[in-house]
């Protein structure tokens, strides 16, 4: 069924006449050209597709457009603020913590939400909060190593 | 030292091509097709220059080297970057031979009317070959930019040297022109008669060290543009009727649901039944709405009895080394060993699935897709709408990897560049074709299922004097012995690559460092059982049999950084070694592992791996490569392999296909030894195919429990203990 959905996008107010069944993906990535978030697996079992809903990470392929009415949603457009990179986004760069980055925005988004969630995780806390994003190039351990330390500098702030 | 006349008379050797001379025929000319060295550079702007030729734009001609008036460089290459970096190390390369900054370089890869001709990103031969080429057409634009120079500072050419992207005289630093002001509006096609050599590693200032990836900043803002991510107006997503089970017959369609459905476009042509819509979920949701059904194949294969199967096809063996007598061997041999060692269907699992975005304009069809052989492609397509090669246009954006997947080789990879190409000629409109992940897994070309046989036999002396090794369906690399054995042959059965008729009932092709994680898990297992019994050291047993002395150097490099102490097998510590000669790379591993007994359960604790490949370009990137090979690696040899049945591919999606996690992740420490005077080898598939063998002969190690299947699942672990 079409109908009127609004809500913010990267802090910015978005409405759309859309049918409320979609997937937030396919708005994301075709409607609202926003192709930064990926289609990995269609089931929500692959972290390609994560966004933020309200500051929690959510695969967005299993999401429905009308269940982000009113909500906040934050993709790794996002994240930049004012030309500056978000402190995870320096720290993969730092850690050249990525290989084809495919998986590179789903895993960022899901940082975030556990670095939200728990400013100050160990590195077996991260480990279990990464676990069910996949990363086919093995890039694994430098995406813990920047989180970590994107983690101690977002505190330093 | 050459004199002016001499360099006059060089000037005036330029070879430039026939205009009106096919591109493809123009290479074969000279020489990329059969490897020879390139010569052919162009400098400055091509598309103002082609405009001005007679007949029109002639040229897709091939470029290896651009420089713009505002003096940035491009450098095209014909490889892609699938995650692997070679776009950093192309930049490196780059920058170094033609003397400019490193962030005034830009690369163009995989892009068919911009770059050259290249057979397809594989093989881990983008370093090794291609950039040899690079660099000696790089220098030579260096070279033609010191005789340009010559002429614009009227000075002799000797007396020039480069730095920085200036031409300069060396007894007047001052008298100097920049590469941009030479090149300036015009294009350039020069060759030299001498060609300069590339430089030598002491002269390098940019390769050999180390530089982050420099596609990151736009990989972590969601900048880069994958080829699902290319918007054309008007653009239509396809998404295609597909049999449930491979050699399934389509028997009857009903499409008037789809039909129906708004916004949805029918396409029904030969064997393509196809629904299109302005958006790709609305697509899927149509095809779901077709009703099909199938006469479905009885093949009675699935994943257990296949290696039953396979061993039945008849094959002719390819002998790959033969020495001694095989029957003295083994009447010398006073202890006998024989094992058969299996490996199923192993998927590629790229994170993006396979996608294309083909569009029509003008009698051209240009499309972008995520493959690692774009001029492959580009004649696949060509064939398949019967239009010429030239009239096809491959860009090949980032790929979102695709470690042989996305290779085209033999009949089958990248089906849906065709299938968009067939779309948009049939539409009229753009069209995108991106797999859903159940078609990946169902399309994939996967790692062949593997037997290999091995017979080997110990003298009293614990001294290995015979060894028969007969390969299956796996291919020969890394089949080669390796060790010192007097009395041995290696018989190859069939290969990945162009696989017996009738023997696989999945479609099969490269996967990362083809057939040889299989060869060498089987080999070093092997070694290990032997040195149980001879009751030595493993890694002692090894160096009494190697007799290469850089291989013998690399294991010892390992053993160091390991910290290795002997002891008989199994010690209980769960170390596993591998050595192996992989693309040329000498790679040695060493891991640590501990086994669960109670669940079966493997963890691997540490590895270490060392490559020598020679002249290392980026010795950041090849580290990640190693890192990543690794980690990938653990899942061939832990959880991964294809359940199907009658055709039927089982495992869809990642809920039943386990590939490796953060928890998985070991401690994984890396060297790469300096032999920068050697020539560069493959650095991104020769850290994958240890990491069966040092799981393999870590839980050996750990238990005595002899692992000869992979992957090494708990329920496998514990048959193999209990036969201990």
């Amino acid at each position: 069924m079409i109908e009127k959905i609004s809500f913010t996008l990267n802090g910015r107010p978005v409405s759309l006449e859309v049918d409320g069944d979609r997937k937030l993906l396919w708005v994301l990535r075709i409607d609202l050209g926003l192709t930064g978030t990926k289609f990995g697996c269609g089931e929500g079992v692959c972290g390609s597709c994560t966004v933020l809903i309200d500051n929690e990470a959510v695969p967005s392929c299993q999401t429905r457009i009308k269940d982000v009415a009113g909500a906040e949603v934050t993709t790794i457009e996002g994240l930049e603020k004012d030309g500056e990179l978000h402190p995870l986004q320096k720290a993969f760069i730092a850690h050249d913590a990525l290989q084809c980055g495919f998986c590179t925005p789903g895993m960022i988004m899901k940082a975030h939400s556990l670095l939200t969630e728990n400013p100050n995780p160990s590195r077996a806390e991260i480990v279990e909060g990464m676990e069910e994003n996949l990363c086919r190039c093995g890039a694994h351990s430098r995406i813990l190593d920047a989180i970590e330390s994107a983690a101690k500098e977002m505190k330093r702030r | 030292m050459k004199n002016d006349q001499q360099q006059a008379h060089q000037r005036e050797n330029l070879v430039a091509p026939s205009l009106d001379c096919d591109r493809r025929e123009f290479l074969k000319k000279v020489g990329i097709l059969g490897g020879g060295i390139i010569v052919y550079c162009t400098i400055g702007d091509t598309s103002e220059s082609a405009a001005q030729m007679p007949g029109g734009p002639p040229a897709d001609f091939n470029t290896f080297v651009r420089i713009g008036a505002d003096e940035r460089v491009t450098g095209y290459v014909g490889k892609v970057d699938m995650g692997q970096g070679t776009i950093t190390s192309f930049t490196q390369i780059v920058a170094e031979e033609l003397d400019v900054a490193y962030d005034s370089v830009d690369i163009i890869m995989g892009d068919t009317d911009l770059c050259p001709w290249d057979f397809g990103t594989g093989g881990s031969m983008s370093i090794s070959v291609h950039a040899v080429q690079v660099r000696n057409a790089v220098s030579e634009a260096r070279g033609v930019l010191k005789e340009l120079a010559a002429d614009y500072l009227k000075c002799p050419v000797n007396n020039l040297l480069t730095k920085n992207g200036v031409v300069f005289d060396k007894n007047n630093p001052d008298k100097k022109v920049t590469y941009g002001t030479l090149t300036k509006g015009k294009i350039i096609e020069k060759h030299l008669e001498v060609k300069p050599p590339p430089k030598s590693p002491s002269e390098f200032t940019i390769m050999g060290k180390s530089y982050l990836h420099k596609d990151a900043f736009d990989k972590v803002t969601g900048r880069t543009k994958y080829a699902g991510d290319i918007r054309l107006p008007g653009m239509q997503y396809a998404s295609i009727l597909r049999p449930p089970a491979h050699g399934a017959k389509l028997k009857s369609v009903d499409l008037s649901q789809a039909r129906k459905m708004e916004g949805i476009h029918v396409i029904q042509k030969d064997d393509l039944i196809a629904v299109l819509h302005k958006n790709p979920d609305e697509a899927e949701k149509a095809r779901r709405a077709i009703k099909a059904e199938h006469d479905m194949p009885k093949t009675g294969l699935n994943d257990e009895n296949i290696y039953n199967h396979l061993l039945k096809i008849p094959v002719q063996p390819r002998v790959k080394e033969r020495k001694g007598d095989i029957e003295e061997g083994s009447k010398i041999a006073k202890e006998v060993f024989e094992e058969t060692y299996l490996s199923p269907y192993v998927a590629h699992a790229p994170m993006e699935t396979h996608t294309s975005v083909a569009n029509m304009e003008n009698g051209k069809l240009t499309v972008w897709a995520s493959t690692q052989s774009p001029f492959t492609i580009q004649n696949r397509i060509a064939q398949a709408l019967n239009i010429p090669s030239e009239k096809v246009r491959i860009i090949t954006p980032f790929v979102g990897g695709a470690f042989g997947g996305k290779l085209t080789m033999g009949e089958n990879a990248n089906p849906e560049a065709i299938e968009a190409a067939r779309l948009t000629e049939l539409t009229g409109k753009p069209v995108q074709v991106a797999f859903t992940r159940p078609e990946e897994f169902f399309y994939d070309n996967f790692r062949p299922a593997t037997i290999i046989k091995i017979k080997s036999g110990l003298d009293s002396s614990g001294h290995i004097v015979l060894w028969q090794y007969d390969v299956y369906m796996a291919g020969d690399r890394c089949a080669e012995i390796l060790y010192d054995v007097p009395h041995h042959s290696v018989n190859v059965f069939g290969n990945f690559m162009m696989p017996p008729p009738g023997a696989h009932p999945l479609r099969v092709g490269p996967w990362r460092a083809p057939g040889a994680p299989n060869n060498i898990h089987a080999k070093e297992l092997q070694m290990n059982i032997m040195a149980a019994k001879a009751g030595i050291d493993p890694l002692e047993f090894r160096l009494k049999h190697l007799k290469n002395e850089r291989m013998i150097g690399v294991l010892k490099a390992v053993a160091n950084q390991f910290g290795y102490t002997p002891s008989k097998l199994p010690s209980g510590r769960g170390y596993g070694i591998s050595c192996a000669i992989d693309a040329g790379t000498y790679v040695v591993h060493m891991g640590e592992v501990e086994v669960d007994k109670s669940s079966g359960e493997i963890r691997v604790k540490r590895i270490v791996c060392a490559y020598d490949p020679g002249l290392c370009v980026n010795p950041q990137g090849t580290k990640l490569q190693i890192e990543g090979a690794c980690i990938m690696g653990m899942g061939y040899a832990l959880t991964e392999g294809i359940r199907f049945s009658d055709g039927i591919v089982h495992d869809r999606n990642f809920d039943t296909y386990h590939i490796p996690r953060f928890s998985w992740v070991p401690k994984i420490e890396t060297i790469i030894l300096k032999n920068d005077h050697l020539p560069s080898q493959g650095a991104g598939e020769p850290a994958v195919v240890g990491i069966g063998a040092i799981i393999a002969t870590g839980v050996h190690d750990a238990t005595g429990a002899k692992l000869c299947n992979m992957p090494m699942t708990p329920q496998r672990v514990k048959e193999a203990l209990a036969k201990v």
